[in-house]
């Protein structure tokens, strides 16, 4: 944690990303301060994925002839580079379209195994009425719908651990909300509106205690921290490629061996069978039954290169360097009229900034940051709860990412200091 | 900036006309609409008032509540300036030409258009909102209180009468 990017590892980082370099809004140098959204991507994630198009693009798992191979090992290869770099084994990896793809997946297989599918092993899946579901009050959409809607669909219930006043997860709830009917424990390991990142050990904790499986959405961390998903002891995870220097249309869902053998699949067709007959068909071992039809391979094999990049990188170096970030981001407390919604200190949060400013609208504060070449994010970021739970509709964030730096910050800072005058409020 | 947010629009901005619901009258034709917008959580929560018949339907009062950013607060305010007092079929004219402002990618009526002065006559204030068709998701914000009107007018069938 001691040894953060040198300011020649900057330059080096910024200079793989083409991207940075190009101007907005009749010249102004871009800063991109909407990593939380989507990421830029460096040189080597786009060779990757243009090279396996040049080079070695075959379907893969069938076929037998010397590309199909090398499709093939290129993309199990991405499977082991974005394994090694969470913490994972790769057959604990499944390709899917994202992380909100990744968490309806383990959903729907959720309610497949409610409807019996799955066998013996299986049933520690199914849910049914008395059964509970347990989220957080800061999920993002992608954490919380589709547990509404299998709740709704199996007839378990859902409950909710409360967000406390400094945008963190309220802890002591997890005893109480967290009972021997919770079966599912899904929850954020970083806020991607207060960026709080959560104790996690205390919810796997509270989660053994009771049986309950685990879901961890890890988009925000996984591009940001160092994640260990077997330290962590979650039962799943779900994170995307694009927020991590990869690709769209590319994600994963991590569950645990014993848990992903057990799990039904929930997608059928080519590549995830063994045996097919009129009546009936048995199913490959896990990754494979889940993932069914033509894969988007050469985004897998970029999000591995992503991932290669960023364990090069060292993410202790980038965790380092974005709290160097968050420090600077913080500052914007001091500016008149702006609110943080999110914890105030450097420990256990991510460089994500959420803010309000008193007397002007977010999409009006983002549209001046623009016009100085800032881009932000305004809006409630796919988090209405939470937003509600704070008593505002919408806020503007600033994300700090591994090729931000403490002047594009500075420049940040500037523009929104402006904004209040601009709209002429006192 | 300055292009975006005229003067004009901030000063709705900041005391626009018809805020504040008033109830509606229970023996007269009216509607309530609220309408969303999804990006950013702002809503609007329109009141409309008709009298009169067939070509004479008029839209005789408009509240609404809502929050929103300067451009949505002030085109509602300004809807309500254009609209109130004035026949359904007036009402309509002013939205369809509003609504093609917002197609003009910031240009505004092309001077080739004959028609270009006598809309921008229609729209009044309005015309402000120029420079807002430039930005595609502020467009949205420009619409949020004309698509409630719209949606008062299809629940009440007024459209048809003034045809």
């Amino acid at each position: 944690m001691t040894h953060t990017l040198t300011a020649s590892e900057l330059a080096a980082v910024r200079a793989d990303f083409p991207l940075l370099e190009r101007t907005v809004r009749d010249g102004k140098p871009l800063v991109y301060l909407d990593s939380g959204a989507t990421s830029q991507k460096p040189h080597p994630v786009l060779d990757a994925e243009q090279d396996f198009y040049l080079q070695r693009n075959a379907a893969v798992h069938r076929g037998a002839h010397q590309l199909a191979e090398e499709a093939t090992d290129a993309f199990e290869d991405a499977r082991e580079q974005v394994a090694a770099f969470v913490g994972a084994s790769p057959h604990e990896i499944v390709w899917t379209s994202g992380a909100t793809g990744a968490l309806n997946l383990l959903a729907y297989a959720m309610q497949n195994a409610s409807l019996g599918r799955g066998g013996h092993e299986a049933r520690q899946f199914a849910l049914g009425p008395g059964d509970q579901i347990v989220v957080t009050e800061l999920e993002h959409h992608s954490n919380l719908i589709p547990w509404q809607e299998l709740a709704a669909r199996t007839g378990a219930s859902l409950a909710w651990i409360p967000v406390l006043d400094n945008g963190r997860l309220d802890e002591s709830s997890l005893a109480s909300v967290v009972s021997e009917r919770t079966r599912v424990l899904a929850f954020t390991h970083a806020s991607n509106v207060t960026g709080a990142i959560t104790n996690v050990p205390a919810f796997v904790a509270r989660a053994r205690e009771v049986g309950a499986i685990t879901v961890l959405d890890a988009c925000q961390s996984v591009p940001n921290l160092p994640v260990n998903l077997h330290e962590l002891g979650v039962d799943f995870a779900a994170f995307s490629g694009h927020k991590m220097l990869g690709p769209t249309g590319v994600g994963a869902l991590y569950g645990r061996r014993e848990m992903l053998e057990a799990l039904p699949p929930v997608s059928f067709g080519g590549s995830m069978v063994e045996v097919v007959t009129m009546d009936s068909a048995t199913y490959m071992p896990a990754p494979q039954k889940f993932e069914a039809g033509t894969q988007m391979v050469a985004q897998a094999v970029a999000m591995g290169a992503a991932a290669q990049y960023l364990g090069e990188l060292g993410m202790t170096g980038v965790l380092a360097h974005e709290r160097e970030l968050a420090r600077e981001l913080l500052k914007i407390c001091e500016l008149e009229g702006v609110r943080v919604i999110g914890p105030l200190d450097l420990e256990d949060r991510l460089a994500v900034v959420s803010f309000v400013v008193d007397g002007v609208h977010a999409h009006d504060v983002g549209q001046l940051l623009d016009s100085d070449g800032v881009a932000v994010r305004v809006g409630h970021h796919c988090a209405q709860p939470l937003h509600r739970r704070f008593g505002v509709a919408s806020t503007s964030r600033a994300t700090g990412s591994v090729y931000n730096t403490l002047d594009e910050v500075e420049r940040f800072r500037e523009s929104l200091s402006r904004v209040r005058a601009f709209f002429k409020v006192n | 900036m300055e292009q975006l947010y005229q003067q004009v629009i901030l000063d709705h901005s900041k005391t626009p006309n018809g805020r504040g619901l008033v109830e509606l009258a229970p023996e007269a034709l009216g509607a309530e609409s609220h309408q969303v917008n999804p990006t950013c959580g702002d809503e609007v929560t329109m009141r409309v008032s008709f009298t009169g018949e067939g070509e004479q339907r008029t839209v005789s009062k408009i509240s609404w509540d809502g929050q929103g950013c300067s451009i949505s607060q002030a085109s509602i305010s300004i809807l309500t300036q254009l609209v109130e007092g004035h026949t359904v079929a007036e009402a309509e004219e002013v939205a369809e030409v509003f609504r093609e402002l917002m197609d003009t990618r910031g240009k505004g009526f092309a001077e080739h258009d004959d028609h270009a002065l006598s809309k921008e006559d229609l729209l009044g204030d309005a015309t402000a909102f120029t420079g807002v068709s430039k930005f595609p998701a502020r467009i949205k914000c420009a619409l949020l209180g004309w698509s409630a009107l719209r949606d008062t007018f299809a629940q009440t069938g007024v459209l048809s009468g003034a045809e």
